[in-house]
């Protein structure tokens, strides 16, 4: 989607779509990774667990799809190449890869029990302290979104802390499976904290969120025993539209039944 | 049949007790695998309290769970077959209290 940009007062508007956009895509992804696991869990108990937290996000994910398609919406026309009137089902099912606008850890294939809570713990770190300061966010909608939302992401927090500390003060296997995540994801790490056009205005916060998401690693990987990866290579560009080559494959999946059948119902 | 014992221990059985609301008695819900205290709360709290049924969970481990033997039931409660009067109805009620 590539949007025109008409007067300040639109630039300003675009910049909030997009910014919805993105933490909306970042939950649809990461909760359809999560998705992946119902049925498949290590447990009964750990697969209803980890399926209630893929509803959390998908639920997360709707709930900025709908305000972004509600703003998009009352924008000109001609100031869109998107085909209006969005809902949040266009812009879950209708949008191509390099339109997401979701970090590239969220999309990274879910690996074993290790990588996947590991990933979580990680990511719900930092949504944690994302939304804590988007409750005061000038704009009452999105204050409100994550205000509900905290409280899952709190529970997820609660939920991937222990599994960090469980694998990592575990076993010699589950100590090697949770290091083996981690040298994978550190390099998906510093992107969550990286600025970008529409996280202008957010710019402030994001330089202590990273700081207090550095603390919540470091107390969490010293329960449990884990060494803190050193400097690595970081990729970025997945809120740019750069995406791995696990994206297509997930949308390809997730998209199929709006795009053979458009505008199905049932 | 399993070759990788080791791998597949179990983890210990819990009793789940849920409370429904502020002022009710927790009651068995049924019962889940977990590796510690924890855990089990964790669990019970993404098995059974995942449409409001709750707002206190308690755990307890199977194996701490004292039962009365089935094979005694005949002793231990049929006696109570024909105690009517331990029953609180024999009194007149005042017509003001409502509800009992």
């Amino acid at each position: 989607m590539r949007l025109n940009i008409c007067n300040g007062t639109q630039k300003f508007m675009l910049n909030k779509i997009e910014f919805l956009l993105h933490l909306a895509d970042n939950a649809l992804i990461i909760g359809h990774r999560s998705s992946e696991w119902c049925a498949h869990g290590p447990v009964l108990e750990q697969d209803i667990a980890i399926s209630n937290i893929a509803l959390d996000y998908i639920g997360q994910a709707r709930n900025f799809y709908q305000y972004a398609a509600l703003r998009l919406n009352e924008l000109p026309p001609e100031s869109s190449v998107f085909n209006l009137p969005a809902t949040e089902d266009t812009l879950a099912y209708l949008r191509d890869a390099n339109d997401f606008k979701n970090h590239l850890i969220t999309e990274l294939p879910n690996g074993d029990w290790a990588f996947t809570t590991l990933r979580i713990f990680f990511f719900s770190s930092y949504q944690y302290f994302l939304y804590q300061q988007l409750i005061q966010h000038e704009d009452a909608q999105i204050a409100a979104i994550a205000e509900k939302s905290l409280k899952e992401v709190t529970y997820h927090l609660r939920w991937s802390s222990d599994w960090v500390i469980r694998l990592g003060d575990g076993t010699t296997e589950s100590y090697q499976r949770m290091n083996t995540a981690i040298n994978a994801l550190w390099p998906y790490t510093q992107e969550l904290f990286q600025e970008n056009n529409f996280l202008q205005p957010a710019k402030n916060i994001l330089a202590q969120i990273q700081i207090d998401w550095n603390e919540k690693i470091k107390n969490v990987f010293e329960e449990a025993g884990l060494p803190l990866p050193e400097k690595s290579i970081q990729h970025k560009g997945g809120t740019q539209g750069f995406h791995t080559e696990h994206l297509p494959i997930i949308l390809t999946e997730m998209q199929l039944l709006q795009r053979a059948y458009p505008n199905c119902e049932w | 049949m399993s070759t990788h014992s080791n791998s597949k221990i179990e983890w210990p059985l819990w009793e789940i007790f849920v409370r429904s609301k502020q002022g009710l008695d927790h009651k068995h819900v049924g019962s889940l695998h977990a590796a510690d205290a924890a855990m089990a709360i964790e669990n019970a709290r993404d098995v059974y309290t995942r449409r409001m049924e709750g707002i206190s969970i308690w755990a307890v481990e199977s194996k701490n769970i004292h039962a009365s033997n089935p094979d005694e039931a005949g002793s231990l409660y049929d006696p109570a077959n024909d105690k009517a009067y331990r029953h609180p109805t024999f009194y007149d009620l005042p017509n003001e209290v409502e509800y009992m």
